[in-house]
Order: C-alpha cells, then structure tokens, then sequence
C-alpha cells in the first residue's frame, strides 16, 4: 500500500518538474521582435536582431552549467576561479566548525540549565537577549576583533548554532521521567554514570532534533556571511557570479546549496532516528 | 529487652508545606509498624492516605517531615542498594533491551563482576520471570504485564535485603496480575524475601502478604490496625477461598475499607469465630522518643 503510495507520489514530482522545466523553456524561448521598417544595416549595427535572445538562462543553459562546474569541480585557477568543490568545501568546513565549537559549549550548558533550576533562571535573560540577534549583526565586531574573515564566518555559524542547541539540550534533560531518575538513585548510581547512561540518552532525541535546527541555521547563514566577507565559499561564489552577469552560474549555485542542505538535514534526520526510543 | 524489628518505623509524619496563605497538609502520622525478615507485608488504604509517600520514605527517595525508618538498626536517610523497588509504571529505560536493563541494576550493585558473571546474573532473574524468550527486546515490544515482570527481575536482581513495591499490578488486566501474583508468591516463597508491598486490591493482599498494614484516610490518616493473615502458607490464588478464614479476613478488610475503622480482626477472632492469631499480640503503638 504505501509502495504505492510512494509510486504514485513519485510520479506526480516528476510530472510537475517536467511541467515547470517545460514553463521555464516556454518562457525563455527567443522572441520574434518585429524591427518595423528599420533599416536591417542599423538594426545589425544596433545588435538588434529579428530574433532575440531571452536575458534569463533557459533550462539548456543551467544544464550544461551544471555539467561544465560538475565535470571539474577541484580545479583551481587564481583566487577568483576555483571549482564549485572547491568553495563547497569551504562552506561546509565553516559551518562543520562553527557547529561543532557551538556543540561543545551549547551541550555541557544545556545540561547546566536543565539540571540547575538556579542556572536556568540566572542564565535565562542572557538567553532571550542573544537568542533573537541576526547572526550577522556580529559580523563587524567579529571582523574587528578576530581580523581574520574566514575566522569570522565560523563564529558567525557558532553564534547562530549555539541556541537551538542549548535550548532543546536544557529542555530534555529538564523533562528526563522522574521515574528514570528515581531507578538511577536506588540504584547508588553515580552522577557521571547518571548524566551519560540515563540522562544523555533519554535526552538524546530532543538534543539531536536541537543540532538539526542549529545545522539548517547554520547553513542559511554561511552563504549570506560569505557573501559579506569574500574570499571563498559558495556564498561568496553566487555574489561573484552575480557582479561576472552569470546568470547560470547563480542559480546552479542556488541548487546546489538546496541539495547540500538537504543532505545535511537528513544526516541528522538518520543521527535521530539512530538515538530515538519509542516510550511506554 | 527484645532484637528489634528488620524494619523499624516510628512516628513517622509527612506535611506538605502550604500553599500560598492556607495551612500545611499533613497527610500521615504517628505511623509505628514493624516488619520482620521474610515477612511479607502489605499496605492498603484509600488513594490519598500517602501510601507511595510511605513507601518513597523507605525506599529513601523521600524524607519524612518526622519520625524515623530504621534498617537493621541503622537509620533510612537515602536510597540505596540494599533496597530494591519495583515502580508503579514500571519505569524500564526504553533505549535498553531487557538484558541492559537489569544489567544496568546488576552492574550498579555489583560493580566488580566480569562481564560473565553480569550476564549470568542477568539472565538467571529473567528466567525467573519467564521472559527468557524476551530478553533483547525492548520495553515497547512487551506487553504491559511483561514490562512489570521486567521491572520485578531488575529489583530482584540486586538480591536486596528488602524489596519495594508501589500498586505493581495495578495497571494490568486481571488474567495478567493473576499469573505474575502467581510468580511473585512462588518466588518469595522460595527466596525468603522480605517485601514491602503497596496494594488497593484486597485479594492480592490475602494472597500474598503475611501482615496487612490497614490505613485510614488522609489527611492525617494513621495506621489503624496491623492484621495478620490468618490463612495459613502456602496459600493458592485456586484454593484460598476455600479456607475457612478466607471470607471473615476478606469481609473485615472490606468493612475497614467501606467503612473504616471497627474491632481489630485479632480480637474479633477471640469472640468465637474460627481463632487466627499464630504470632504473639501486637503491644501497643509506641511514640517517637523525641531525644
């Protein structure tokens, strides 16, 4: 039943992109421009032509940017021309650090405030002020003080990464039963055994749907903080694309990052299912 | 001057403190009872009479407002090892199977056992329990009855010198309880184990408890009266209702829990219906010594 559920909902994805790419080739086919009774020589000279091309990329234009940038995705030609592996490798190293810096202090906090009703309320103004501040509002304090613009763009992806994390960290480990917690102490459990054998993993399934927030933040951000600071990475490369008039070459890059970020999602979609637990 | 009990309670008293301008609530007090190794015993009472709390306070989970808990002459101020406790919902980690959750018990009580030796151990209460065929699955691949199993055999598993109960049975179907009530007796019977029970059912507290702890309502509920069971070991949820002292027990706990409070069973026994007392008469309630 649901094989054919997926079937049929199979088929209907691939009948709307053959209808949109089919929209998208209707509405970038080159036009008739009627030249009046223009003189053909002036109108030549003029680069006007009976026939005109479309000013937006058509479908075959975008296939065979993806073809071009996906047959040699490492090249390296210059600072200003380097294969889409290339910046994509430096994106992903970005965010990779920055979440996993985040990770490290939003965890060990979290469990903090879910288990300290003191630090939770100490620490709770501090939370909602730095919670809401675009990520790139630290930009130029970050390119100030760590004068390193690389450097800076996984800081950016720190700060973004750091809330969801901590906040679903704090609140699993707040709401771990009683009951669990209860077997823990007439058991003389110790607290490093309790926090990794009992707390961490009846918490795991909140902290993980906490860094699979953080990671789809994350990934939003680095292409806006790239295309502030330049130099590498494919947010920079969409903001180079864009001055270079490469139409193409932008909206591949704006698929690419789609399906990156699909694929991250999805890693920690399976990191949660992995740690997930059916409770009775 | 007499050994003291295994378990020693004396003026014990739990009050909640008041909420917001009202008076604070004492839900139990001047509660003096004794148990004896191998003894099992049974609470009953209304819902409301802090029943769990009493058991918490053994178990150490909880602290008594006053009065004291003592164990082989020493003082109950915390959970601990020699106490095992069977949870009302059963309270099995669902990320372990049924092997890692006792073992998480057997490893936590005996710390210095190979791998080997855990695992016979593990496996040795799970048999006990009759879920050997369930042992690497998880508590949501169980049936309700099944999981408690589990939760008794992790108890059982850190061999305590006395073993908690909180209302075990009460989320499970009749059939069920009635076989694991079947299990529960045999292996109590066979291991000697001292056990504290908490019920509401008055039939399985026949069946199974030696000393049926009767509590009045709360607030303020006491322990009105301390009956022995006066059907004789080894009893069978098949035959008991054939004893003679089935029903006379059966209708003073009922009357006690309809309509509270009457003549002690053992003196009514005394009065020409069938005499029960075995064990020596209870003295008197003895007073916290506040020294």
């Amino acid at each position: 039943m649901s094989q054919s559920l997926r079937l049929r909902a199979g088929i209907v994805s691939i009948l709307l992109l053959l209808a949109f790419v089919g929209a998208w080739w209707g509405a970038t086919l080159p036009t008739q421009v009627d030249l009046g009774d223009m003189d053909p020589e002036y109108a030549a000279m003029m680069g006007l032509d009976t026939v005109q091309e479309s000013d937006i990329p058509t479908p075959g234009d975008i296939g065979s940017a993806i073809w071009t940038h996906l047959s040699d995705p490492f090249y390296v030609s210059g600072s200003n021309d380097m294969g889409i592996g290339i910046q994509l490798a430096h994106s992903l190293w970005r965010v990779l650090a920055g979440f996993a810096l985040a990770a490290l202090v939003a965890v060990p906090l979290g469990f903090l405030i879910g288990m300290s009703p003191l630090m939770h309320k100490a620490l709770a103004p501090y939370i909602q002020i730095l919670k809401p501040i675009s990520p790139l509002a630290w930009m130029p304090l970050a390119l100030y003080i760590i004068q390193d613009a690389s450097i800076s763009s996984i800081f950016v992806i720190f700060i973004c990464s750091i809330w969801p994390m901590m906040v679903n960290t704090a609140y699993g480990v707040a709401s771990v039963r009683d009951d669990w917690l209860a077997v823990a102490k007439t058991l003389e459990v110790g607290p490093i055994k309790k926090a990794f054998q009992v707390i961490l993993p009846a918490a795991a399934p909140t902290i993980l749907t906490g860094m699979r927030i953080s990671m789809g933040i994350a990934w939003l951000v680095i292409v806006a903080a790239e295309m502030l600071v330049g130099g590498t990475g494919i947010g920079y490369f969409i903001w180079n694309e864009w001055n270079n008039l490469d139409l193409a070459n932008v909206i591949f890059a704006i698929l690419l990052i789609g399906v990156v970020g699909m694929i991250l999602d999805m890693i920690f979609g399976l990191l949660g299912k992995a740690v997930s637990y059916k409770e009775v | 001057m007499t050994t003291p009990a295994f378990i020693q309670v004396d003026g014990l008293e739990k009050t909640f403190p008041a909420p917001m301008g009202q008076e604070p609530v004492t839900v139990f007090q001047n509660l003096d009872f004794e148990i004896e190794k191998g003894e099992f015993v049974c609470l009953i009472g209304h819902s409301g009479c802090g029943k769990s709390t009493i058991l918490n306070i053994l178990a150490g989970l909880d602290a008594a407002t006053d009065g004291y808990v003592f164990m082989e002459n020493r003082q109950v101020t915390g959970p601990g090892l020699d106490r095992g406790v069977v949870f009302q919902g059963h309270a099995l980690m669902p990320w372990l199977t049924v092997r890692e959750n006792v073992a998480f018990a057997v490893k936590s009580r005996f710390k210095h056992h190979s791998k080997d030796e855990v695992n016979a151990q593990v496996e040795k209460y799970v048999e006990m329990v009759g879920l050997s065929h369930a042992i690497d699955k998880k508590p949501h691949q169980l049936s309700g009855g099944m999981r408690q199993r589990v939760g008794i055999a992790r108890a059982f598993a850190i061999e305590p010198k006395m073993l908690l109960m909180d209302e075990p049975f009460g989320a499970l179907d009749a059939l069920t309880r009635g076989v694991i009530q079947d299990e529960l007796l045999a292996i109590c019977q066979a291991t000697e184990q001292t056990v504290f029970m908490i019920t509401h059912d008055v039939d399985e507290a026949i069946l199974l408890a030696d000393k049926i702890l009767l509590m009045t309502n709360g607030p303020f509920a006491e322990v009105a009266e301390c009956a022995y069971n006066p059907l004789k070991k080894p009893r069978s949820r098949q035959e008991m209702h054939h004893d003679e002292h089935y029903y006379p027990f059966r209708n003073h706990l009922m009357d006690f829990l309809v309509n509270g409070p009457s003549t002690p069973y053992a003196d009514k026994a005394s009065d020409g219906t069938p005499a029960a007392m075995e064990e020596p008469p209870r003295s008197g309630p003895r007073r916290v010594v506040n020294a």
